[in-house]
């Protein structure tokens, strides 16, 4: 059987091993639409996780605000930027203490939602990913909460 | 100090230091004087009780009080924003008194304008008031806050004053007994909480249930409104109902409070008791917002 194969980018980021299904939601956040060529890979195997979503995009480099973004969602995605096909930086993401303007607050009565402010979540807990919202106080599971694109 | 917002911002010390202050203002050892101060307080849900405890404490030391009600006596009909509202009343007011169904409303108007803020109620979020005054009722009848055993009856799930109290006591090593209908139980993330700090909870379904251990129990209104089915309101409503028969066998320190409006869970015929503390708890209200504003203005030195 033929084997199908993403192809090697020259130039980019690529951002792998994301929990297979949270590929589109990684997708999503970066927001892909534009000129760039972007490919995305669901459900692909891999030795190291079982199945995971892959995305590969050709001439861009993600912010390290972005890059952050995708932590809160993909916590296990590996990130690299590639020039000459060749990996010149593999950024860490990292969860930081304070998230500001990142999340949307679900709680209808919070303030935010009534109000133009700049959400701020604060990480209560990181396994599983735990936060506070600054202004109604409501703790929310990572999962639960929507994430502004 | 400049504002107060929520009790999770609070220190033990910093509690402790509240019912200081206030206990000195209540023995006549400080008199505070906020002579040409203004007090705005601005009401964007009813309260008459909070309202009139604040006004009647900022009068008592000598400041004076602008009201604001409902959100159609405001700008906020025509279009203006939240802060900007704010950001005019603090023009006039020296200090900002502010009760809202907005969850973190008191929070944002902290960090709009410059004058202190209070948060005087925000949704089902934080009452820190009601909070620091039921702690000094309680340490004015245990002379303690510490190693108490506290019943809380009533609404659990949706009653931020006693999320507030259970907060702010958890700083004390309390004992606690939760009894509720099994669906206005205590939220999972408040027992979570109790369980990590080590605090001891049981929960029950009886007022009367294990009354002879309690010092305190803090009683609050179940509003018939939570019910789906008024049958089953029916059926559960005497379990929380406390009667003058149950007080047979409690602690001699034993007190019954209740942040009022009271409805019909706790019988009248408790009132002649030397049991009963509500009316004077509310008069500890006044107190506390007495210390409360004057802390935040400057007052104690």
């Amino acid at each position: 059987m033929k084997q199908l194969k993403v192809d090697a980018i020259k130039k980019g980021t690529v951002i792998d091993h994301i929990p297979a299904g949270k590929g589109m939601q990684v997708a999503d956040i970066i927001n892909i639409s534009g000129e760039n060529i972007v490919m995305i890979g669901i459900s692909l195997n891999s030795k190291k996780v079982g199945k995971k979503d892959i995305i590969k995009i050709e001439n861009r480099e993600l912010s390290q605000e972005e890059i952050n973004s995708i932590a809160l969602i993909a916590p296990s995605a590996t990130i690299t930027i590639i020039k000459d096909f060749d990996v010149i930086r593999k950024a860490k993401a990292e969860i930081p203490e304070l998230i500001e303007g990142l999340i949307l607050c679900p709680n209808p009565k919070c303030i935010t939602n009534s109000e133009k402010i700049k959400t701020k979540f604060m990480v209560t807990d990181e396994k599983p990913l735990q936060v506070r919202c600054h202004y109604c106080e409501k703790k929310y599971l990572v999962d639960e909460v929507k994430i502004k694109i | 100090m400049k504002n107060l917002i929520s009790m999770r911002d609070l220190s033990k010390k910093e509690i402790l230091y509240f019912m200081e202050i206030a206990k000195k203002i209540e023995k006549g050892d400080l008199n505070p004087d906020m002579d040409k101060k203004l007090a705005a307080l601005l009401f964007f849900e009813p309260s008459t009780r909070t309202h009139f405890s604040f006004a009647t404490a900022m009068k008592k030391i000598g400041g004076q009080t602008i009201t604001m009600r409902g959100t159609s006596s405001s700008s906020v009909k025509k279009g203006e924003t939240f802060a900007d509202t704010l950001q005019t009343i603090a023009q006039y007011a020296e200090i900002i008194i502010m009760r809202s169904p907005i969850e973190g409303a008191a929070r944002y108007a902290s960090e709009v304008v410059d004058v202190p803020v209070v948060n005087a109620g925000d949704g089902a979020n934080q009452h820190p008031t009601q909070a620091l005054l039921d702690l000094y009722s309680i340490i004015k009848t245990q002379g303690t806050l510490e190693n108490l055993t506290i019943g809380v009856a009533g609404d659990l799930r949706f009653g931020r004053t006693v999320h507030s109290l259970v907060q702010a006591l958890s700083e004390f090593n309390p004992r606690f007994k939760f009894i509720s209908p099994s669906f206005l139980k205590m939220p999972t993330y408040i027992l979570d909480d109790l369980n990590e700090k080590n605090i001891k909870f049981e929960e029950l379904t009886e007022i009367y249930e294990k009354i002879d251990e309690l010092d305190i129990l803090y009683v609050t209104r179940i509003q018939k409104e939570r019910f789906a089915d008024l049958e089953d309101y029916e059926k559960v409503k005497g379990s929380y109902i406390l009667e003058r028969s149950m007080l047979k066998g409690v602690k001699e320190n034993f007190k019954v409070m209740h942040p009022l409006p009271r409805v019909d869970e706790i019988s009248t015929d408790v009132d002649n008791t030397e049991f009963a503390y509500y009316f004077p708890q509310a008069k500890n209200g006044v107190y506390m917002r007495q210390a409360i504003i004057t802390i935040l203005l400057g007052g104690v030195k």
